[in-house]
């Protein structure tokens, strides 16, 4: 005799299911032959003609899509693990050039004078004196090896050197308690990055790639690379660095895409 | 026992479906059709073969932005209600009666048949082994195209994951085929029950009632586990 006896569980039917079920199908399942398997699959073939239509740009769609997006960018902040270090590759995985990526062609480039550029500061900094492209440049280098993940869903290894953002903001006095870091670029492109993303060990302002001061198409004089977004929050070209407890949409998130875009 | 004492309490009247797994079932063929139709918007960004390219007219979202969107908005539902479908199913035995033992003799058997319209049905309530095999892999596979999403995602948050996989490609690729056994999947699925209509009834309003079980769950511990044939 079983010391214990086991318990069903209640959810559990205790009893065979009435096979009533069956002859009240028996004549459709007799049915089911050739030819009916292609009728159905012509059938379902139509189906999917119906779903044309996009109800997306409606507005009461698009604001509910855009409230999830908020809450998505809440989550994606939580997740954020502030210490923890994107893979980094071997020179040898280096990609060269890198891979071109604006809101316009690269013909439609509109270079930046390094020689007349200066950053300027505004918002919680202490500092806001301007920096000359060669004052930047003097500044100590970090270099990371990294890969660039486009909302697209291409990627690429890339190798970025220039001063880390961190160290920078320090230097000039920022507010680091702030919520934001702006920054605003020759090309009319504005994005910005949560303060512990701009804090994180792997986020730069770039100045080269693969130790060749970078080329007009990817951000000469200026532009940020942090390993923990997407592609498309790395600004480039930048002209003002703005730090600022208030949100205000940017280049992207204007259009609907994801404010946050951690990866 | 006469069968007025299970009419007596029909709020305990258990159907074929029972209503947690038809609420399941059509919030997932929500979220699954969202998923979908925004993945194939997504994809067409940046292709993984040049041969493939999803037409406007099967996609979610006219723009990136908006499949973007729509896959961030229908991967909660997909994975919530996912999360509470597995929940629902161990803790009641469901998939433990359903869907176990898995035979592998059987399973080429029923194969055969099926290929010969030769398929026998005589318990509806039993899957045959194809079902078993079907119905498991396809949990699994939404498992792993939760797993390749989130490493998609997050692969730099997630890099330990992530780099189970190997490159940001191969974790693209694992999702799209995970992707595409789901559609696979669907076609038969679907064609399926709109040749018996009466299934696709069925998972509507529950189906036929089961006989015997209101009672049977007050005085379970009289009545044997295993009775069924």
């Amino acid at each position: 005799m079983p010391l214990r006896t086991r318990r069903p569980s209640i959810f559990r039917p205790t009893r065979p299911v009435d096979q009533g079920v069956l002859s009240a199908n028996r004549k459709l399942v007799d049915d089911v032959n050739r030819r009916n398997v292609l009728r159905g699959a012509i059938s379902l073939g139509a189906l999917t003609l119906l779903t044309g239509c996009d109800v997306s740009e409606e507005e009461p769609v698009q604001r509910a899509l855009r409230t999830v997006s908020a809450w998505n960018d809440r989550v994606q902040a939580a997740m954020f693990r502030p210490d923890h270090l994107a893979p980094t590759f071997s020179a040898a995985q280096v990609v060269k050039p890198p891979r071109f990526n604006a809101y316009y062609d690269i013909e439609d480039l509109k270079p930046v004078d390094g020689a007349t550029w200066k950053l300027e500061l505004a918002g919680r900094i202490a500092d806001k004196r301007p920096w000359t492209a060669e004052q930047l440049y003097a500044l100590p280098e970090q270099e990371i090896i990294i890969r660039h993940v486009c909302v697209e869903g291409w990627d690429y290894i890339g190798q970025w050197s220039g001063p880390n953002l961190r160290h920078f903001l320090q230097r000039v006095g920022a507010d680091l308690t702030a919520k934001y870091v702006y920054f605003h670029c020759a090309d009319e492109f504005t994005e910005s990055i949560d303060m512990a993303t701009a804090l994180h060990p792997q986020t730069i302002l770039a100045t080269r790639y693969a130790g060749e001061t970078i080329t007009d198409p990817f951000g000469y004089p200026l532009r940020l690379r942090t390993s923990t977004k997407l592609g498309y929050k790395n600004a480039k070209w930048i002209r003002t660095i703005e730090v600022t407890n208030a949100f205000t949409e940017t280049f992207w998130s204007r259009q609907g895409f994801n404010w946050f875009a951690g990866i | 026992m006469p069968a007025g004492s299970v009419k007596s309490n029909p709020g305990h009247e258990r159907r074929l479906h029972p209503l947690p797994v038809r609420i399941m079932h059509w919030t997932n063929a929500v979220a699954v059709f969202i998923m979908i139709g925004s993945g194939w918007k997504i994809y067409n960004d940046d292709v993984l073969f040049g041969w493939l390219h999803f037409p406007d007219a099967v996609v979610i979202g006219k723009w990136a932005q908006y499949g973007l969107q729509w896959h961030f908005f229908g991967m909660w539902i997909f994975v919530l209600n996912g999360l509470a479908y597995l929940c629902y199913g161990i803790a009641s035995g469901r998939f433990r009666q359903k869907l176990f033992p898995i035979s592998v003799r059987e399973t080429l058997a029923t194969v055969g048949a099926a290929l010969r319209f030769r398929l026998r049905h005589d318990d509806l309530t039993h899957y045959n082994a194809v079902q078993k095999v079907l119905y498991l892999g396809i949990i699994l596979i939404g498992i792993l195209i939760v797993i390749s999403g989130l490493a998609l995602w997050k692969p730099v948050q997630f890099s330990e994951l992530a780099s189970l996989f190997g490159t940001f490609q191969t974790i693209r690729l694992v999702h799209f085929l995970c992707m595409a056994a789901i559609v696979l999947f669907l076609l038969v699925h679907v064609a399926l029950a709109l040749l018996v209509p009466q299934s696709l009834v069925a998972m509507l309003t529950g189906g036929p009632v089961v006989p015997g079980t209101a009672t049977a769950m007050a005085d379970g511990a009289d009545v044997p586990a295993t009775g069924a044939p």
